[in-house]
């Protein structure tokens, strides 16, 4: 009669852990329950042995030819368990999809970019292997290896390898490792690095039956300092017949972190809102100018954005078919070439259409109702309708952890950006030649005129200005949304509202408009939900407009009656 | 003394298009129903349908036509009045499903079933009476209208702020309905109908009789319409919106002339969509999109504002076409088509199809007698259209 | 109240536009004239404009690329097929007013279309008033089973409730906290309702599960990944069960990624996503992350394999990914074709009659069967996103599952069920064993 597969289990965890020694420190009554298992179950044992026999990394490979997660299981704890200085190897090309098995003679093998490589031995194989199979992870798996692969690299020389397995095993928080992180604790100079461990130290002792009461306690001061959902987590996880001592700390470090966390959301909701606030901006600014400026209601701006994202597609495809190394600049090279490809669109359909309608407004609309229709027909036919992959460049992707938020870099840099398009187009108004003509242009028209100033020449200008911007925002917003035909339709009904809101022909109040509606927003969207929210914001613009017809600045003077 | 006032609205114009309208819905139900299919004569029922659902979006382009084409108001949000008519009908036929339903509950709607509501929601009583439903259809867009309009027009919101809250008003609207919370059948909206008044929705003279229905109620609207522009009041509409604060120096109270005609025509929009409702079968949010009301406007733009019967005729041409276009090989580029007839027609024909000839008209005449035509004044696209 | 004062306006040139009106309505009713029946035809009810232009386009084309390929394997009953492409351009009246169109004037055989539940829904009546047929390809919140329309997609327990399973599994992550997440329309909100009862049933408790809903087209993602985040900290292992609806998800997994929600932190698994959605996003951040389907392209397979070969021939793009709505027509089509060929004829109440019981092979080396509540058999998988875009499977069902039409979770369909062949009923009741809803 086979034994019961649990008994199995845990032979092969008492023997791998044997095989261990060296490193381990299992404490006694473990050992004897081991033993004491060990003769109960004899049979077992030699039915195990196969499996069991797994210190020799040949052994533990041999697990990897299986294609059964739980087969690749065994492997990664067999290759840990084998001490083998390749372990650390195999682990991370595992971890990336290097690691490769040839199913018939039974091999594995690690794959690099230029050759593959024997999995024990570390040689190159020559005449390369043809037929292999990459070894497949599951998420379960993946969590395995990320807490071997911590393990194993605890102890690296590098500063940043030494901080990403800390982080990796203090998020496993496996059990087994607990000898490994007390060994690194020990050897850790760097102070964040020694912080991290000692939490992880702590969260695994939280987590064992073993640990002492006094210890547990102090695990919960140790966790709750970090103040963190990861805390929250972890001191959550405590099981409620834990001693009540330290289940007492454990709630009064609950109570103090959620009321951190709690402050610490208002800031999270106000970063939330400043980033949708400024998306709303970046989509608006362009039409506050050709709306706003010059009273044109496109209803094609959307589509100029659009243009943008494509723009920044097509560029990222180029680089991509040809020069790889440039992705991270590759938002930088279409930057220009959205603002170019954008404002020659516009100046095309300022000087075709818009010109022959200008002072009656109502009527741009249907014409660039029509070209909006148009213009994104001939983006399906050219790009096709699905959804096209625009990158995020390395410095774009990712977070970070400012006291208790996560701010993520493209959400920043958008930020950061709006703020600098806004700023050059306020100067470049302000300060430069064309901005004096087309203020003078928008303030009186015909005195413009008869000082010398090429009307016409402006109005293309403007609109291509206006269309441009509307480029540049296409290329960040297709960082943080849909690059596809519709993706235009989705900011046209928000950019009105922004300008509208804010006052026609204003820039400052498009900047106010733009935030204040993501600002509220975010702080309605916890308590309502995205729709209401957003219904919300809309029946208050409605109201305001009640309150303000013109917008929150609007313009004064005879300009207003035209 | 009524009739005679209307009659004496009427034009010659006015008069040609009753007969053609009174025509065409004589020669539909006669050529759908009198021939049997396969016969050369028999006018399929599908495009009975069709044609019905043309007629109400003329209905729905006539009462755009009344505030922007006399007023000067451009609703981007008639779509909103239109749809919150169309649920009013098809809340009506969803009470009258009754127990056919899927799940055969004499009460409650099947989308309320499956999402486990126990009882109907307080705003759905009422709507099993046809009676009540076709007060609603007039009430629930005349009621919202009429409260937006008391806001906006006394706030002297104009032109293009107008224009935008307005569309906000259908945007927020659209979101609503779209919430499944709401009880309104969110995305789905309201489908399966059986029948109305205990006539089978599906059945070819229920078809027949809807689509006379609708010619009888864009006849009567159009009729209305009239009265209202040829008379004195009709003057003081033109005369805000040409030269709004003129007319408020003058003495006129604008904003309740505004109100006025604005709540006026949002009932005749609510009235297009509930005749609009049993004919296609379904009622559902994107009747509110921003988008719908838009292009609506544009069939006013396309047949010539200010006039009317342009109204109508730019309605049925721009459906036409888009039928028309979203068949066969042409399929995948109607969007072109559709985008360059819009462009093309405020560029070419500023003043709309309608708009155009009969301006051509008048300055034929006008070279003829060499006489200054006052009415020219009444075809002039309105200077500052806001 | 106020005269009304006659105006003098223009005369004959009325006369002249209504008259252009009526000769309007003429051309209209003369070219819907019957046409010649040297060809079957065949109806492709698809969106090529519009928001769901984005996932339908690729649903005709596959279609097109079907006909064609049956017309030079001889086409049908000897004659060749003739596809009939219309465009309902997104508009749910429009989707309505198209299929009229196809069936009456083009005098289509059938018809595949649809993607929205609203579409379906806006089309049913018609094919019933016109008894017609109707291929509907795509994963949808069941709860229906009408005579004229074959569900060739999965139902619920075709995908939600396997994919719940393998969560709850050991390989899953043994989850225990559940963020159900959803667009808010009918599928999503069906779906959750489904799921909601059945986590309960296996002892899930109320306040571990949290839903949420958003509306279409949402694009600001941060206020509920970090929601998300927050429910997932209270200790138990969390999973995201997202209905999220096709162009939500891309804003979606980009903020996933960059808030560094990892999927062995907090697993994402999808019944919307796939490797079309995919396709727009860079995936490498994504790995691991689940998706519930009855197909991936990347299933070794002959007959996936040649699948893929034309479909990349057909379109002339080797980038071009299939996807499980494109295998669902390709069983559907195979299915027809058989049964026109059973039934000798494209006469619509013999092709549904012949239906039932049709097997076909699917592309994943099973044979899919046509059930009695015109549901089908498939497979399901369940499959972790790769970094090159393509799914890998972790988990496959044992056998096929029988697609359901009625949820067994929901209290007001439970004792219903749809048998045409031997009930000819959609939704008869088992307890008051009467066709036509509730017991009552």
């Amino acid at each position: 009669m086979p034994p019961p597969d649990f008994l199995l289990r845990y032979f092969r965890k008492v023997l791998a852990g044997a095989c261990a020694m060296i490193c381990t420190r299992l404490t006694l009554t473990r050992w004897l329950f081991g033993l004491l298992a060990a003769y109960v179950a004899a049979a077992a044992l030699l039915i195990a042995m196969p499996h069991a026999r797994a210190q020799s990394l040949d052994a533990a490979l041999a697990h990897f030819t299986e294609d059964s997660f739980d087969d690749t299981d065994q492997g990664i704890q067999a290759v840990v368990a084998s001490g083998s200085p390749r372990a650390s190897a195999i682990i991370q090309a595992l971890s990336d999809g290097r690691l490769a098995y040839d199913g018939d003679k039974k091999k594995i093998y690690i794959k690099t970019d230029a050759q593959v490589l024997d999995a024990e031995t570390g040689q190159p194989v020559t005449p390369a292997p043809d037929n292999l199979d990459t070894v497949r992870l599951n998420n379960r798996l993946r969590q395995a290896v990320a807490a071997a692969l911590g393990g194993l690299t605890l102890m690296s020389p590098d500063r940043a390898a030494r901080l990403s397995a800390a982080q990796a095993v203090f998020k496993s928080r496996d059990e087994k490792v607990l000898p490994v992180v007390e060994a690194a604790l020990a050897k850790e100079a760097d102070a964040g690095i020694k912080t991290i461990l000692a939490q992880t130290r702590a969260a695994i002792l939280l987590g064992s039956d073993e640990a002492t009461e006094p210890q547990k306690v102090e695990a919960v001061a140790a966790i709750a300092a970090r103040g963190d959902q990861d805390a929250l987590r972890i001191l959550n996880d405590i099981s409620a017949d834990a001693p009540p001592a330290v289940t007492k700390a454990a709630q009064s470090a609950i109570k103090s972190i959620q009321n951190q966390l709690a402050l610490w959301s208002a800031v999270q909701n106000a970063w939330y809102g400043l980033s949708l606030g400024s998306v709303l901006l970046l989509a608006a600014i362009g039409l506050a100018i050709t709306f706003g400026v010059m009273g044109v209601i496109n209803m094609a701006h959307g589509e100029m954005v659009m243009i943008g994202a494509y723009v920044t597609f097509a560029v990222q495809e180029m680089i991509r078919a040809y020069n790889p190394g440039l992705f991270d600049y590759s938002l930088a090279i279409a930057l220009p070439l959205a603002f170019l490809v954008s404002a020659l669109v516009g100046i095309l359909i300022e000087r075709t259409v818009i010109r022959f309608l200008y002072g009656r407004p109502l009527e741009t609309l249907l014409a660039t109702w029509g070209i909006s229709l148009i213009l994104q027909q001939a983006v399906r036919s050219l790009f096709g309708p699905t959804n096209r992959e625009v990158g995020n460049p390395s410095w774009m992707s990712g977070a970070f952890e400012l006291g208790g938020i996560t701010i993520t870099y493209n959400r920043l840099w958008i930020v950061v950006f709006t703020i600098a398009v806004f700023v050059a187009l306020l100067g470049m108004l302000r300060f430069t030649r064309l901005g004096l003509e087309v203020r003078a242009v928008t303030q009186n028209r015909a005195m413009a005129a008869s000082m010398g100033i090429r009307t016409a020449r402006i109005d293309a200008l403007t609109f291509g200005l206006g269309s441009g911007i509307a480029g540049i925002a296409g290329v960040a917003l297709s960082q943080i949304d849909n690059v596809s035909p519709n993706l235009g339709q989705g900011y046209i009904i928000d950019s009105f509202m922004v300008v509208v809101f804010g006052g026609v022909g204003n820039l400052w109040g498009t900047l106010v408009g733009a935030l204040t509606l993501g600002i509220a927003n975010k702080f309605l969207e916890p308590y309502a939900g995205a729709v209401l929210a957003k219904i919300a914001i809309l029946v208050f613009i409605i109201l305001f407009i009640q309150k303000k017809p013109r917008g929150m600045f609007a313009l004064k003077g005879r300009a207003v009656e035209a | 003394m009524i009739t005679a006032a209307f009659v004496r609205s009427l034009d010659r114009g006015g008069m040609i298009f009753l007969i053609v309208l009174a025509a065409f819905a004589f020669a539909v139900p006669f050529f759908n129903l009198a021939f049997p299919p396969g016969s050369p004569l028999h006018l399929p029922t599908y495009l009975v349908a069709l044609f019905g659902k043309y007629v109400c979006y003329a209905l729905l382009a006539l009462s755009i036509d009344l505030v922007w084409g006399y007023c000067g108001i451009l609703s981007l949000g008639h779509g909103a009045f239109f749809a919150l008519g169309g649920y009013a009908m098809g809340m009506y036929l969803m009470r009258q499903i009754g127990a056919r339903g899927v799940y055969a509950n004499p009460v409650l709607p099947d989308f309320m079933v499956f999402l486990n509501w126990k009882e109907l929601p307080f705003f759905w009583y009422g709507f099993q009476s046809f009676p009540y439903a076709l007060l609603m259809i007039v009430l629930v867009p005349g009621v919202l209208a009429f409260v937006f309009g008391w806001f906006a027009f006394r706030s002297r919101v104009t032109g293009v702020y107008l224009s935008i809250i307005t569309q906000a008003m259908t945007y927020a609207l659209l979101l609503a309905f779209f919430r499944n919370d709401f009880g309104f059948g969110g995305n789905n909206g309201l489908t399966d109908f059986k029948d109305i008044l205990g006539f089978n929705v599906q059945a070819q003279g229920t078809r027949a009789a809807l689509f006379v229905l609708s010619c009888v109620a864009l006849a009567a609207g159009f009729l209305l319409c009239r009265a209202i522009v040829s008379s004195k009041f009709g003057k003081v509409l033109v005369a805000i919106r040409d030269a709004e604060s003129r007319t408020r120096f003058l003495g006129y109270r604008v904003e309740n002339y505004k109100l006025f005609v604005w709540t006026f025509s949002a009932c005749m929009a609510g009235v297009a969509g509930a005749l609009y409702v049993p004919q296609v079968g379904i009622i559902n949010p994107s009747e509110f999109a921003p988008a719908n009301s838009i292009e609506a406007v544009i069939w006013v733009a396309v047949g010539g504002r200010g006039t009317l019967t342009g109204a109508v005729l730019g309605a049925f041409l721009v459906n036409y076409a888009k039928t028309f276009f979203t068949s066969g090989m042409l399929a995948p580029y109607w969007l072109f088509v559709l985008g360059a007839l819009f462009v093309g027609t405020t560029l070419l024909l500023p003043r709309g199809i309608v708009g155009t000839l009969s301006h051509w008209r008048i300055a034929r005449t006008e070279r003829k007698t060499a006489a200054a035509a006052e009415d020219s004044v009444a075809w002039a696209v309105p200077r500052a259209a806001e | 109240m106020f005269s009304f004062i006659r105006t003098a306006a223009s005369g004959p040139l009325a006369r002249r536009l209504m008259g252009a009106t009526a000769g309007l309505a003429l051309s209209l009713s003369a070219i819907s004239g019957a046409s010649a029946q040297d060809t079957i035809k065949v109806g492709i009810l698809h969106s090529l404009s519009g928001t769901m232009a984005i996932s339908e386009t690729t649903l005709k084309d596959v279609m097109l690329m079907l006909i064609d390929e049956q017309n030079k394997k001889g086409g049908l009953l000897g004659k060749k097929l003739e596809a009939v492409v219309v465009d309902p351009a997104s508009n749910w009246p429009l989707f309505a007013e198209k299929a009229r169109e196809l069936i009456s004037k083009d005098k289509v055989s059938v018809v595949f279309g649809c993607w929205t539940s609203v579409s379906r829904k806006s089309v049913l009546p018609v094919f019933k008033e016109l008894d017609s047929i109707l291929f509907y390809p795509v994963q949808y919140e069941g709860e229906e089973s009408e005579r004229n329309v074959f569900y060739t997609g999965a139902a619920p327990n075709q995908q939600a409730i396997p994919a719940v399973d393998y969560l709850m599994s050991k390989d899953g992550g043994s989850v225990k906290r559940w963020v159900l997440a959803g667009t808010d329309y009918v599928y999503p909100r069906t779906t959750n309702k489904i799921l909601e009862a059945y986590l309960k049933a296996k002892g899930v408790k109320e306040e571990d599960i949290m839903i949420n809903y958003t509306p279409f087209g949402h694009s600001d993602w941060q206020t509920i990944v970090s929601d998300i985040k927050k429910f997932g900290s209270a200790g138990k292992k969390t999973a995201v069960v997202s209905t999220i609806n096709g162009d939500a998800n891309v804003p979606f997994y980009k903020e996933l990624a960059n808030q560094g929600l990892k999927a062995t932190d907090i697993p994402v698994v999808a019944f919307s996503v796939g490797e079309e959605e995919l396709a727009g996003l860079d995936t490498k951040p994504l790995v691991g992350h689940l998706a519930a389907w009855n197909y991936f392209e990347s299933i070794k397979n002959p007959a996936n394999a040649a699948f893929i070969k034309s479909w990349k021939e057909f379109t002339k793009n080797p980038k071009r990914t299939t996807n499980d709505p494109m295998e669902a027509h390709y069983i559907g089509f195979n299915m027809w074709v058989k049964a026109v060929e059973k039934a000798k004829s494209v006469e619509p109440d013999k092709v549904i009659a012949a239906l039932p019981g049709i097997e076909t092979p699917n592309l994943t080396g099973g044979t899919s069967k046509m059930l009695a509540n015109h549901h089908i058999t498939k497979p399901v998988f369940v499959g972790e996103i790769r970094g090159d875009g393509q799914f890998d499977v972790v988990w496959k069902s044992k056998g096929l599952v029988s697609g359901d039409a009625w949820s067994d979770f929901l209290p007001g369909s439970k004792d219903l069920e749809a048998d045409w062949v031997t009930l000819k009923c959609g939704n008869y009741n088992k307890v008051a064993k009467k066709c036509g809803g509730q017991a009552s």
